[in-house]
Order: C-alpha cells, then sequence, then structure tokens
C-alpha cells in the first residue's frame, strides 16, 4: 500500500515549490513528508526553498508598488503611427 | 476616426482617437509586468492598437473599449510565449538535478543542496538582494522567467495563468520547479555563498 506514496526526489522537490504557493493537495503533501523520512537532502531543499519564498515574496511586495506608464515620447510616436495608419 | 456600429436598436461609439490618452498607459502596465521588457512592452501594445484598428468593425460593443483591446492584447502575449517557447536552444537547456533513477536521495553531488553561509531573513528588504535576484531571473531561459514572475512576483491565479498562457496546470508546475531550482542554484552561487 505505502509503496504508492513513495516518490521520487523530482517529484519531491516539485511538489515542495507547488505548496510555496499552498497548491499542494492533501495527498501530495503526505507523499512528500513521508519523501522526508528518507531523504534528508530535499528536506534540507524544503527548509531554503521557503527562505527563498519569503524573498520573493518581499520582492513581489516592492514591485507590486510600481504601476508602469509609458513614456509620453512613446506615445506621440505611436499616436503618429497611428493617425498614419487611418489616412 | 469614430466608428459608429449599428446594432439592433443601441449604436455602439469606438473612439480611436482616445485609443492612446485612454488605454496606453494600462496596456503598457499589463503587457509589461507579463514579459518584464519594455520595448517588448511598447511592441507589443503597439501590434494591439493596430490590431484593434484593422478590426473596428468587428467590435460589438459587447464589452468596454477597453477589455477589448486587452483581450487582443492577451493574444499577442500568447503568440509571443508561443514563438519563445518553440525556440531551440536556450529555452532547452534543462538543469539536471538528479541522477536516473526512481529511489529516494539521488541527487547528482554537484547540485545537493549546500548549506548558506548568509542570513537571508535579514536581508529581505536589502537593494543588493533585490538586484541579485532580478539579475537570476533574467539569467532564466524567457519562457520560464515569464511564468514564474506571473505566478511569484505579480502572484497570479494559476487557473489566470493557464488560461493567458494556455498551458495546463501540470505544465506550469513542472515549469516553476525548474524556474525555481535553477533560481535556487543561481542564488546559492551568487548570494548565499558567494
Amino acid at each position: 500500500m505505502f509503496k504508492s506514496f513513495r516518490i521520487t526526489c523530482n517529484e519531491a522537490t516539485t511538489i515542495c515549490d507547488k505548496n510555496q504557493y499552498g497548491e499542494a493537495t492533501l495527498l501530495e503533501k503526505l507523499k512528500l513528508n513521508m519523501h522526508f523520512i528518507r531523504c534528508k537532502i530535499c528536506f534540507s531543499y524544503t527548509k531554503q526553498n521557503m527562505t527563498l519564498t519569503k524573498i520573493y515574496k518581499g520582492h513581489a511586495k516592492s514591485c507590486k508598488e510600481i504601476k508602469h506608464c509609458m513614456p509620453t515620447k512613446d506615445k506621440d510616436l505611436l499616436k503618429e503611427e497611428l493617425s498614419k495608419l487611418k489616412l | 476616426m469614430i466608428f459608429i456600429l449599428q446594432m439592433t436598436q443601441e449604436k455602439v461609439v469606438l473612439n480611436t482617437n482616445k485609443w492612446i490618452d485612454n488605454y496606453a498607459d494600462y496596456m503598457y502596465n499589463y503587457a509589461i509586468v507579463r514579459v518584464n521588457d519594455s520595448d517588448l512592452a511598447k511592441d507589443l501594445v503597439q501590434d494591439t492598437f493596430f490590431a484593434g484598428l484593422k478590426s473596428a468593425k468587428n467590435f460589438q460593443g459587447k464589452s468596454t473599449e477597453r477589455t477589448w483591446l486587452v483581450s487582443i492584447l492577451k493574444r499577442k502575449i500568447i503568440d509571443h510565449y508561443r514563438k519563445i517557447n518553440s525556440k531551440k536552444g536556450k529555452a532547452e537547456v534543462r538543469m539536471n538535478f538528479y541522477e536516473d533513477g526512481e529511489n529516494e536521495g539521488n541527487w547528482l553531488e554537484e547540485r545537493v543542496p549546500q548549506s548558506w553561509n548568509n542570513q537571508s531573513e535579514k536581508s529581505i528588504e536589502n537593494q543588493e538582494l533585490k538586484t541579485q535576484l532580478e539579475s537570476c531571473i533574467d539569467a532564466l531561459p524567457e519562457k520560464y522567467a515569464m511564468v514564474f514572475r506571473m505566478k511569484t512576483i505579480q502572484e497570479f491565479e494559476t487557473e489566470e495563468i493557464c488560461k493567458e498562457l494556455d498551458i495546463t496546470a501540470s505544465n506550469l508546475w513542472v515549469i516553476i520547479h525548474r524556474a525555481r531550482t535553477q533560481l535556487r542554484k543561481c542564488m546559492e552561487d551568487n548570494w548565499f555563498n558567494s
């Protein structure tokens, strides 16, 4: 029965990544935790992954605060191009 | 130029003269958060306006002008994504982290996570860290970087990304996994243990 719970390191790290976004299923989390019992490397990968997630979230927060606007010069050029096309 | 479309009883007006003033910033912002390249974002917006102008007669007024233009822009982004997805070379490079086989613990020795010297939690607000992270994201294959940015930086829903880029959820998670493993390695080499 437990054989079906066995996953490779590739699968484990994929689930671990999915879990960073809170989107791993209960079964996936169960498989991942069982994998950790045997694999210390993946456990270590997961711990570091959590650290990275914190960094990514911090970066995401600062990126979201930026609103990008098209430079006026480019808008003027685009207006010209559009008017040419209309003729 | 104003297109007036006669529908059953009502008239739908498409005012193309005001497009740039009304929508250029919104569409530019929409494009740049997805492609992270200002020149490419400008090109995509320009192509969208051109395509919109050409098909203005098809506008039925079922949605707002902006929604209609954004749907064209989305199409352009998907086309771009498909183009980079089909490119050979950089996008094809895959870092192998594991030996072949189905057993656990089969990490390649050089890929095994190293212990990190630099304690990142203290440095999350550090500008240098952000610069390094951006440079690591930029080093990813374009399609990985695009999906990673949409999911992790812009925090879009999985379903939304799949719909926009026309990929399956399992496809998305494989891309996210590859992006994150490559990023981890890059950050390990250039930040944590540099």
